[in-house]
């Protein structure tokens, strides 16, 4: 669901360390599968053998294989690798925009900062999928359109987030202090509000690189993103949607592995959220 | 007593009319953002309407063009845009060549009937899970599942429960769409992640309501368990929820998108994602001015229920 909403609803809620652990073998996984897939299994994710189409599972094809007979789990597999390089970029970018925009709405003279503030709000009446879905509309299909399309659709939650760091940062007495000491005024920004501002963000980020990757399969489940033969979970999922009634395994499984990004970046985000507020009291 | 009641009256009305001027600010920026981020389209916008491979004289473009009115300034576009805007004349769809207004209105209902179901199973599912998964042990077994519902993109938990129910246990029709047996799967795909934020929220406040001092005098007073969830700890925690299911019930023309690809449906999620493929701007922006219009209004809506939740609030209608 959206970056605004799981953020909050990590308030208050501490995972335990059984889940904290599971959580974080998952993703150092994925994080594996993405880097070397080759270590996870043998086939190759193109290929195709109409010999073998619409395998069940079995143990030669743990996931079964699909209409043109390539092996599905090889293919989930690959498509780590595009899956996470897509999250993680837009929920970079996301970041940075986010961290640049409120960092100098919160320090610019109150006629900037509140248009830009309005502007945020209005972005923010749209939910983030359809946010992405018309900015798709302005930049055409395509996979880095994808990664842009998710990136500007959560940079306003970011950039929310930061604006109001600054402006409690900027009040507080180190600030005033280097102020006082005639550090210059961008120098200051940059060696002590953004170090504070910083901190929060990372741990949206951490949750938010669940949703961007829930948001990038969606999109490119609708054929917005990367096109076939790609593997990529959304797509092999859009795939899979046609053979449902014979072959329920080409689509099950790389939603599976959707979920199980998206659980595993909200347990250690929230995580992380529990003990920044530990921090806090 | 008379006239205070009418003074309240009066500040509510005054409340209210802020509000819906608030409503109005947020489609003005909505339809101006669109409006800017359209024109960033690259490309020429004929061009766009007539597809690539369109062999057509420069002169009839022209002629297309001159009749658009894309000729004009942007300004003067972007105010007679505004300008019909008002008369809630979104203009004409550029592949289909009818209003826009009635291109929405045709695919509404659809969409209406299946969020307005899946809204109702998701705060049923939300509010079963907060009253009957109260002890520790339920507790947790309730939020792992949460957390397992709201994390699953909601196209997929379509296609699983296709999988199960349709072609599996053939309780629900595979290929239809006109029967009200029809809407349960695609309503209960786009519930689930709704049902369990809402829960989860739910179950928090109720939580917090119950370790405050009100509730241990409320029980000392001898009233029952079940008194004090009714009467004093749902009201509380019923605040927070409503803001949520507010914000998610606006998110749901998204996820529609998808689950009406999903189930093939039509609808209006499927003439947003037609629109977007075919270019047809003049829908895509007749689409953000909806979204946003239904955002505003409900959050208006959140804040009228919000006063009728919690009375500490009515008082203040001046102070906001």
């Amino acid at each position: 669901m959206t970056l605004a909403i799981t953020t909050r609803l990590a308030r208050g809620r501490r995972p335990r360390w059984g889940g904290v652990i599971v959580a974080s073998v998952v993703l150092a996984v994925l994080i594996l599968a993405a880097i070397i897939p080759g270590l996870f299994t043998p086939a190759d994710p193109l290929q195709t053998e109409i010999a073998n189409a619409l395998l069940p599972p079995s143990f030669a094809h743990p996931f079964g294989t699909d209409q043109s007979g390539r092996d599905v789990f090889a293919r989930v597999v690959y498509g780590t690798q595009h899956s996470l390089v897509i999250g993680f970029t837009a929920t970079l970018i996301a970041l940075v925009a986010g961290l640049v925009i409120g960092t100098l709405s919160g320090i610019a003279p109150r006629g900037v900062d509140t248009v830009i503030s309005r502007v945020i709000d209005v972005l923010m009446a749209f939910p983030e999928f359809l946010l992405a879905l018309l900015i798709i509309a302005i930049l055409g299909p395509g996979e880095s359109s994808l990664i842009v399309a998710i990136a500007i659709a959560s940079t306003p939650v970011y950039a929310r987030v930061s604006r109001v760091q600054t402006l409690v940062v900027r009040r507080s007495g180190f600030v005033r202090a280097a102020k006082i000491l005639g550090v210059p005024p961008l120098l200051t920004v940059v060696r002590h509000v953004v170090p504070n501002t910083l901190g929060p963000l990372l741990v949206m980020a951490t949750i938010g690189f669940g949703t961007a990757i829930a948001s990038a399969a969606g999109l490119s489940f609708l054929g917005l993103g990367p096109t076939p033969p790609t593997p990529e979970w959304g797509l092999i999922l859009s795939e899979g949607r046609n053979f449902l009634g014979t072959a329920w395994w080409i689509a099950v499984f790389p939603g599976l592995a959707v979920t199980a990004t998206v659980i595993s970046a909200t347990v250690v985000g929230r995580r992380l959220l529990a003990r920044r507020a530990g921090w806090a009291q | 007593m008379n006239s205070r009641n009418d003074r309240r009256g009066g500040r509510a009305i005054l409340w209210l009319l802020g509000r819906l001027g608030g409503v109005v600010l947020v489609i003005w920026g909505a339809a101006t953002i669109g409006f800017i981020a359209l024109k960033f389209i690259p490309g020429d916008p004929v061009d766009v309407m007539l597809g690539v491979q369109s062999q057509v004289s420069d002169e009839t473009k022209d002629l297309i063009r001159e009749d658009w009115g894309l000729n004009e300034p942007v300004i003067a576009q972007y105010l007679s845009y505004l300008g019909r805007l008002v008369t809630a004349d979104l203009g004409t769809s550029y592949q289909l060549r009818q209003p826009v207004t009635d291109v929405i209105a045709l695919q509404l209902p659809s969409t209406l009937q299946l969020t307005a179901l899946a809204v109702a199973f998701a705060l049923a599912l939300a509010a079963a899970s907060a009253l009957f998964a109260r002890g520790r042990r339920a507790g947790r077994a309730v939020s792992v599942l949460e957390l397992v519902v709201i994390s699953s993109p909601a196209f997929w938990t379509g296609l699983v429960l296709i999988a199960v129910f349709a072609f599996g246990l053939g309780w629900f029709p595979v290929a239809e769409t006109s029967t009200p047996r029809s809407l349960v799967l695609p309503a209960l795909a786009l519930a689930l992640p709704v049902a369990g934020i809402v829960s989860q929220i739910l179950r928090q406040g109720l939580d917090s309501a119950e370790r405050q001092p009100f509730a241990t005098s409320v029980l000392a007073r001898g009233a029952s368990r079940s008194r004090l969830l009714g009467r004093h700890t749902l009201r509380h925690a019923a605040t927070d929820s409503l803001t949520i299911s507010g914000y998610l019930v606006g998110s749901l023309l998204g996820g529609a998108v998808l689950v009406e690809t999903v189930f093939a449906r039509p609808g209006l999620g499927r003439a947003t994602l037609r629109a977007i493929i075919d270019r047809d701007l003049p829908v895509v922006l007749g689409i953000i001015v909806l979204a946003a219009a239904t955002f505003a209004i409900i959050t208006v809506v959140v804040d009228i229920l919000y006063r009728v939740v919690d009375p500490r609030l009515r008082d203040r209608a001046d102070a906001s």
